[in-house]
């Protein structure tokens, strides 16, 4: 579904990432998962075109990304849900989700897609007056995540949903990744809480400055010694 | 700068001495004068706000503060002047045409000019805005020459009596249409898929691209909407103003003061600051002197930037 091979990139003189292939098949939970400055939203970013990449190959299906605008990459149904929310604080919480299926293809499902969200989510359905900018992390990081869902993702982009979040909260949304996962939408999650995403991945990267160092399923990678120092402090 | 000197013409002509017969009235003629110029204040106030949204629109969905915005009113005025001149088309009719052109106008400029330094350092972009609007001023002055233009309707002087109280029927003309206009833009703004991609993009472009909207395309939409409501300030002035190649630059200081004062990006805060300037500088002509109407607005200004420099709507950004 979605084939990155060789990725390079550079901010400026410093370079990100070196070499990354990485690959995502359908209705798979794929996770990256690795330290922070690591690399792996950089790696989203690439995929939405939200920036450049110095060289390599990006493609989904048989269409080659680097051909497109964001909102291009968006209309062929990726969907990038970005680090740290990004609600629009001056929108409701309605607003901010029928800005989540702005492409015009979506906008026919509008009305059964925001029934979809609240179903998942009962806590928008209470704040859906609400604006964007006055609500709980938690509460964004579910907004977030429904405005995501709005644009009929065939592959959602998950940048650190559980960041910030209490651990009740976070249990809370690998449920509901699992849960999106389950009616069907492809999924690349990257990660912080390694453990946790692992338990949840069909198959996971481990990025360490820039590089991918291990790849397998997410039991093997929990299996694995250099995992478990590294990350699981075991 | 020569701008602060500037005061716009014109409007003294029908409203700074506006004080009316109050023979037989049972308020007092103090109490008369002060609803006389209120009432002024806050017609012409209704006009600034047009010309501040316009210019909070494009400073919030591009982060790029048009220095160039009086000018796109002036050139609104010549064209509404032209076709009164030429076609005896009214004024206020023909804003149907001036800001449909105003708009394709202003989405030239962002598609040609602003766009290519929406990452640039904020100097040079004021330079960008402020070279076209001189290039559009001089352009005027070479085809028009710089002799001041009169558009004289049949109710250019024309005034309703209400209760004692004088209303330019100009300027009531102008603040109804006005107050349409505003109506309509919020309704764009708050009820559309395309209004509120504008507003996403202006609260957050980044996270607006990811949701599919195409942000090249909403920056020009703002500029061109920002050039039109300009474009069609300049149209409803124009019975009330001198018309001369100059006559923008009084407007864009106009309209940064009321865009800095309504929080800068904030459409409502443009509104209100819109009407607070008509109002003050209204106040202050009859109250103070009117020559001094444009210190006392600024003196407002920078006690504003002072204890409230984010503006009465603005959020403090980070």
């Amino acid at each position: 579904m979605l084939r990155i091979d060789k990725l390079n990139f550079s901010y400026g003189d410093l370079k990100v990432l070196w070499d990354v292939d990485l690959e995502v098949r359908d209705r798979e939970i794929v996770t990256v998962v690795g330290a922070n400055g690591a690399g792996k939203s950089t790696i989203l970013k690439n995929v939405s075109r939200l920036v450049r990449p110095s060289s390599g190959a990006l493609r989904f299906g048989d269409v080659d990304l680097r051909r497109l605008a964001s909102h291009e990459v968006v209309e062929l149904g990726v969907v990038h849900v970005p680090e740290g929310r990004r609600i629009f604080p001056e929108m409701t919480v309605l607003e901010n989700l029928r800005m989540g299926s702005f492409p015009r293809a979506t906008r026919q499902d509008r009305a059964r897609n925001i029934e979809r969200a609240f179903t998942l989510f009962p806590r928008l359905k209470e704040r859906q007056k609400q604006l964007g900018g006055t609500m709980s992390g938690g509460e964004q990081q579910m907004l977030a995540i429904a405005r995501g869902l709005m644009g009929n993702p065939k592959l959602l982009l998950l940048d650190e949903p559980s960041l910030g979040l209490s651990p009740l909260l976070v249990k809370n949304i690998f449920e509901i990744i699992r849960e999106i996962n389950r009616q069907g939408t492809t999924i690349l999650l990257v990660e912080q809480n390694v453990y946790q995403s692992l338990r949840l991945a069909s198959r996971a990267y481990v990025l360490e400055t820039g590089r991918v160092v291990l790849s397998g399923t997410g039991a093997e990678l929990l299996d694995n010694a250099h995992v478990k120092k590294a990350f699981l402090g075991m | 700068m020569v701008a602060f000197a500037q005061s716009v013409p014109g409007a003294v002509l029908i409203l700074g001495g506006g004080v009316p017969a109050l023979a037989g009235t049972e308020l007092g003629p103090r109490m008369m004068v002060f609803l006389q110029s209120v009432l002024s204040g806050v017609l012409v106030g209704g006009v600034y706000a047009l010309i501040g949204i316009g210019l909070t629109m494009i400073f919030g969905v591009m982060r790029v503060t048009n220095f160039a915005h009086g000018e796109l009113v002036m050139l609104g005025m010549y064209l509404t002047w032209g076709l009164f001149h030429w076609l005896r088309l009214d004024p206020f009719l023909s804003i149907v045409l001036v800001a449909p052109a105003l708009f394709l106008w202003g989405a030239f400029l962002q598609r040609a000019f602003v766009n290519r330094v929406l990452d640039a350092l904020p100097q040079n972009q004021i330079l960008l805005t402020i070279g076209l609007g001189l290039v559009m001023s001089n352009g005027v002055m070479l085809a028009f020459t710089s002799d001041y233009r009169i558009l004289t309707t049949s109710y250019s002087s024309a005034s309703y009596d209400l209760a004692g109280i004088s209303v330019s029927k100009p300027l009531l003309y102008a603040f109804l249409v006005t107050v349409a206009i505003t109506v309509l833009l919020y309704g764009f703004l708050l009820r559309t898929d395309t209004g509120q991609a504008i507003r996403a993009t202006a609260q957050d472009r980044e996270a607006a691209q990811l949701m599919g909207i195409n942000v090249r395309w909403t920056s020009m939409l703002a500029f061109g909407i920002g050039a039109a409501l300009a474009g069609a300030a300049g149209a409803l002035i124009s019975p009330t103003y001198y018309i001369f190649p100059q006559v923008g630059s009084a407007f864009t200081l106009k309209a940064f003061v009321i865009v800095v004062l309504g929080g800068m990006g904030s459409v409502v805060g443009a509104t209100l600051g819109g009407v607070i300037i008509g109002l003050t500088e209204s106040l202050a002509a009859v109250y103070i002197a009117g020559g001094l109407k444009d210190l006392v607005v600024f003196v407002l200004f920078l006690a504003l930037l002072v204890f409230k420099p984010s503006g009465l709507l603005g959020k403090t950004r980070a």
